[in-house]
């Protein structure tokens, strides 16, 4: 992990980001640093003009939002240093309208899930405390360490409590956790055992557990409602970098710089320009693209043989590679990610992609004229959405639909006889010939027409993504059409995807939504219209996109309706009222 | 903590009051027979789930007569060596109340009681949580849930409709949860309460006041959510407090060593090494008191298990396979099927194995075992299979097939809750709701 910033790149060597905001680590925090790592993200944005504005809305919702597994464990590495990574599975999330993080928005908690926190907690606690590197956390001295002292653990509660909870511990909150770490140190004879004690409650605090958006009047309009500042922040810093506010966040929280225009659009294109965006624009792609089907994905390995559980975890991080490449580091045209033939080749996926193994990650360019080319060609697409022992034209299809133009496909039918498919006597050998089947019966064809054409264009790879050129000795036809555009095989298909409308208009509302926290609903379209428009003015880069949606009014208003003003139901859209009163 | 640091904590608990307790032999706690404790009150009674996914063929499940000592037909032949610790029921239905998805309304139904409304959204919390919150309060887990899939998504327990109980699909995660660090050997020679562990729940007491600020920033449906971190806080200081309380000996309780990592894969060999070890792990949780409630899954409900050189998974199979003119049922999915029963005599045979008193710890355990459909091809809700474990502490006959002709699906679990002591009328929603055990069992 290294920073953008010289104060972050102080407090890695220090250990953690907490001794960047004690007394003892280098004082200044200031500024991009010329010559910043290695890592430098996207350009600084240039304002391309608009020819449209944002629309009025009432804003997005208010969420209490558990933080997910990874946003926890950045957090701590940010916080405590990259060092601390407790062993942590948290129960995924449900998928909620094509994104896991949208399910933490209604998750709960399990009472097995709170011992996993506290287990988590205790491991930190420990590191923390320990002899070897107390040190890079603890940055004061008791003046005994065989005692309680209330000035140090003061100190260190207060400041770990703010970078954890995301905002500053009232008064009452920390005297608590002292007087705790007090008790205990007096009861321990030792006063870092006492402090580890305090801060592993603290780990399983509500208030860092949970995400909690608060809201407040919005001084410029009146009747509407913002985030206030630490919520806001946190929104911010859990979209760009899925984890919590850094120091100079939180500092812009606390001053109130964030709630001005000029402010907010500073703390954006700083966070933009981080190396930490790289962390954020994973987290986003990898929800988005379902790649939480790798946890639980495995081939049958007497048919696929180099399908190992390495080649598994690396087809994840050659498309993760290509995407922070291509966005973040080229600041390319998102539409490119499905033409592109440029990806990353590891040891144990030039086996499948039948090149000569690179000694370790290494840029890779498919040759002109390659059938590989853009990401629905990964690996990681093409064996996710296969069976274990086949391809599958169907799942490719459905996953393309839904994944990458936001658009569901019905599941099929209770009762439906696919024994058909079988086909016993083996006349019939490609898979369009099998899902030939589908099309010729109108009860499966409604929905199979949906998806086999596209899917049938990617059989020249394996339930493995391995090239092959026929299918039990016959040729694979890969034509194939995409909504009315025609095309001859993958490449095509590739293309056709780049120029279909909704592949942008699907990563604008993922996007929105996962900025967010919830789902976007129909009273949405117009601000996604906006966003969509922007995003095309601006050549469809994702920084961009990024930062149109962190500044736009939305993401920081709240839509909540004015306390109890009379007559405010009158307001109410007559299809409101109509459906309230038909229910 | 470092060695260092706990060193010094023991040191330190000279000065600091902790008592070291000598325990007398184990047997003096149980009475002459050594069903009940000396005291008089008896061994208690664990209730567990064992869950398998895509049903049976059923013209080589179905035995042909019901009672007592039927006939094992051809699937299910592996049933043999607990044929007499358990029950058959057969005929049971689920009813969809207007919505249906595939693989997922059967099972939920069983569990749940009521039809899911969305797909892979459960109605309600599940048969487990209910018995757990009424047995389980005692224990250091409330429950424990594991699966054998090495799916960290498979679920088969909810806490309520937005919750699911994730499962421990790692057998040694599953050993160190429960025979780690933490672990109170109820038979050790002495007994030691921890003072970090004093300072710890103490400790818990200022995170306790901080859900009271965040209740007044939170609308109504999220307050639901706090409660349940708040459930969740009280369960660790329930764990806190185990810790400092001396254990009932526990003379069952002999934890074997810690496994070694178990391979992951989707491989019907595969997952039934994980299963072993997670029945076995299981059993002696319950043996140890550790907790009272168990689920196992041997598979999902879209089953994904893989036989070797054969190119579907178990549900693609059930789907494509043909059905073989002469045998009369898809051959392929019937091998899947009889891995998952053999599995299920394995997961049975791991608490019948371990003496109770006068008996074993399977006599002191109800398990219920379900499906998610009956025809998996079709997806059929009629005619669906489960299966029973153990006496219940006398409360359940074993060794008896039961047609249980078209009856509720939700009887099944009703009837667990009864016998588990839940003062309930009925349970279930809309068609599944039911007020009938299966009185065939009932001793």
């Amino acid at each position: 992990m290294s920073s953008h910033y010289k104060c972050s790149v102080s407090a890695l060597l220090r250990g953690s980001a907490l001794a960047a905001v004690s007394a003892f680590a280098l004082a200044s925090c200031s500024g991009p640093a010329a010559d910043s790592s290695p890592a430098a993200s996207a350009k600084p944005a240039v304002e391309v003009a608009s020819k449209v504005s944002e629309p009025e809305t009432d804003g997005s919702t208010k969420r209490l939002r558990l933080l997910t597994q990874d946003q926890y464990l950045n957090t701590l590495a940010y916080v405590f240093g990259p060092d601390v990574r407790p062993d942590a599975y948290f129960p995924p999330a449900q998928r909620t309208d094509g994104l896991l993080s949208l399910g933490a928005a209604k998750a709960g908690i399990t009472p097995t899930r709170m011992e996993v926190y506290q287990k988590a907690a205790v491991t930190v606690s420990a590191l923390i405390v320990d002899p070897t590197r107390r040190n890079f956390v603890i940055t004061c001295k008791p003046a005994d360490e065989k005692a309680a002292d209330r000035a140090c653990a003061s100190k260190v509660i207060t400041d770990v409590g703010r970078l954890i909870s995301r905002r500053p511990l009232t008064a009452e909150k920390r005297d608590a956790f002292v007087a705790q770490a007090n008790e205990a140190a007096t009861k321990l004879k030792d006063f870092y055992a006492g402090l580890g004690v305090a801060l592993e409650a603290m780990l399983v605090s509500p208030n860092v557990l949970f995400v909690a958006e608060r809201s407040e009047p919005d001084p410029a309009t009146p009747g509407q409602y913002r985030l206030d500042a630490y919520s806001l922040a946190t929104r911010l810093s859990l979209f760009l970098w899925n984890a919590a506010p850094d120091d100079e966040l939180l500092k812009a929280a606390q001053s109130g710089e964030i709630h001005t225009a000029k402010g907010m659009a500073k703390q954006v294109d700083r966070m933009l320009a981080s190396a930490r965006l790289d962390q954020g624009v994973r987290a986003l792609f990898d929800d988005m693209y379902g790649f939480d089907t790798f946890n639980a994905l495995s081939k049958d390995t007497s048919v696929y043989p180099t399908f190992t559980g390495q080649a598994l975890t690396d087809a994840r991080e050659e498309t993760l590679r290509v995407v922070v490449d291509h966005l973040l580091r080229q600041n390319g045209d998102y539409r490119d990610l499905f033409t592109t033939r440029e990806t990353f080749i590891s040891p144990a996926l030039a086996a499948i992609y039948r090149l000569p193994a690179p000694p370790r990650w290494t840029k890779y360019e498919f040759p002109e004229g390659s059938q590989r080319a853009g990401i629905l060609t990964h690996i990681s697409f093409l064996a996710t959405h296969s069976h274990p022992a086949r391809s599958s034209a169907t799942l490719r299809g459905k996953a393309l639909r839904e994944l990458l133009l936001c658009q569901p496909v019905p599941p099929p039918p209770a009762n439906v006889d696919f024994s058909a498919v079988e086909n016993p006597k083996g006349n019939l050998r490609t898979a369009r010939d099998r899902v030939n089947f589908h099309l010729e019966n109108p009860v499966c064809a409604g929905c199979h027409k949906i998806t086999d054409p596209m899917g049938l264009a990617l059989e020249n790879f394996d339930g493995e993504g391995r090239f092959r050129e026929t299918e039990r000795g016959a040729p694979i036809d890969v034509s194939g059409s995409l909504d009315g555009k025609a095309f001859k095989d993958v490449v095509g298909l590739g293309q056709a995807l780049h120029d279909h409308p909704a592949l942008t208009s699907c990563v604008v509302k993922r996007t929105y939504a996962y900025a967010t926290g919830a789902p976007t609903s129909n009273a949405d379209r117009p601000l996604l219209a906006y966003f969509n428009t922007r995003f095309g003015e601006q050549g469809y880069k994702m920084p961009d996109l990024m930062r149109t949606i962190a500044l736009s009014k939305s993401f920081a208003q709240i839509s909540e309706k004015a306390p109890a003003a009379p007559g405010k139901t009158a307001s109410l859209p007559s299809s409101q009222t109509a459906a309230a009163t038909s229910n | 903590m470092t060695e260092f640091n706990r060193r010094r904590v023991l040191r330190g608990m000279l000065n600091g009051g902790a008592v070291t307790v000598g325990l007398p032999l184990l047997n003096t706690f149980l009475n002459g027979n050594g069903n009940a404790m000396a005291d008089g009150t008896s061994m208690p009674v664990r209730f567990g789930t064992w869950f398998w996914g895509l049903g049976m063929s059923k013209s080589i499940f179905v035995p042909k007569q019901t009672g007592a000592n039927y006939e094992l037909p051809e699937e299910i032949e592996s049933l043999r060596p607990i044929q007499k610790h358990m029950n058959l029921l057969t005929n049971l239905t689920a009813y969809r109340d207007g919505a249906f998805f595939c693989h997922y309304t059967g099972w939920v139904v069983f569990r749940t009681g009521s039809s899911p409304q969305v797909n892979d959204q459960a109605p309600g919390e599940s048969v487990d949580v209910t018995i757990a919150n009424q047995i389980g309060r005692s224990t250091r887990f409330k429950s424990l849930t594991a699966a054998a899939t090495g799916d960290i998504r498979t679920v088969v327990s909810y806490e309520n409709a937005n919750t699911p109980n994730s499962s421990e699909v790692s057998p040694l995660n599953l050993y160190t949860r429960l025979f780690g660090a933490d672990f109170q050997n109820p038979n050790a020679p002495t007994f030691t309460p921890s003072p970090k562990v004093m300072v710890r729940k103490s400790a818990l007491s200022s995170v306790v006041d901080e859900i009271k600020d965040l209740e007044k920033v939170v609308g109504a449906e999220d307050k639901a959510r706090l409660d349940q971190y708040f459930t969740g806080l009280r369960h660790l200081e329930q764990q806190f407090d185990h810790q400092l309380t001396k254990p009932e000996p526990r003379p069952a309780c002999v934890p074997a060593a810690a496994p070694k990592e178990a391979q992951t894969g989707n491989e019907a060999q595969l997952v039934r090494q994980r299963h072993k070890l997670m029945s076995e792990l299981l059993a002696m949780a319950a043996a140890c008191d550790q907790t009272r409630v168990f689920n196992l899954s041997w598979s999902n409900a879209s089953s994904n298990t893989t036989k070797p050189g054969y190119d579907k998974p178990h549900h693609t199979c059930t789907h494509e396979e043909g059905v073989d003119e002469k045998l009369g049922y898809q051959v392929n999915a019937s091998w899947f099927a009889r891995r998952s029963f053999e599995a299920w005599a394995e997961y049975v045979q791991a608490f019948a194995n371990i003496k109770e008193g006068d008996g074993t710890l399977l006599d002191n355990c109800f398990i219920m075992a379900n499906t998610d459909v009956a025809y998996a091809r079709v997806h059929s809700l009629e005619g669906m299979p489960a299966f029973t474990a153990g006496k219940a502490g006398g409360k359940i006959k074993t060794g008896l097939h039961v047609d249980c002709k078209d009856g509720q699906g939700t009887s099944l679990g009703f009837t667990a809750m009864k016998i588990m002591g839940l003062d309930t009328e009925s349970w279930g929603t809309k068609s599944n709701q039911t007020s009938k055990t299966i009185s065939e069992i009932l001793a």
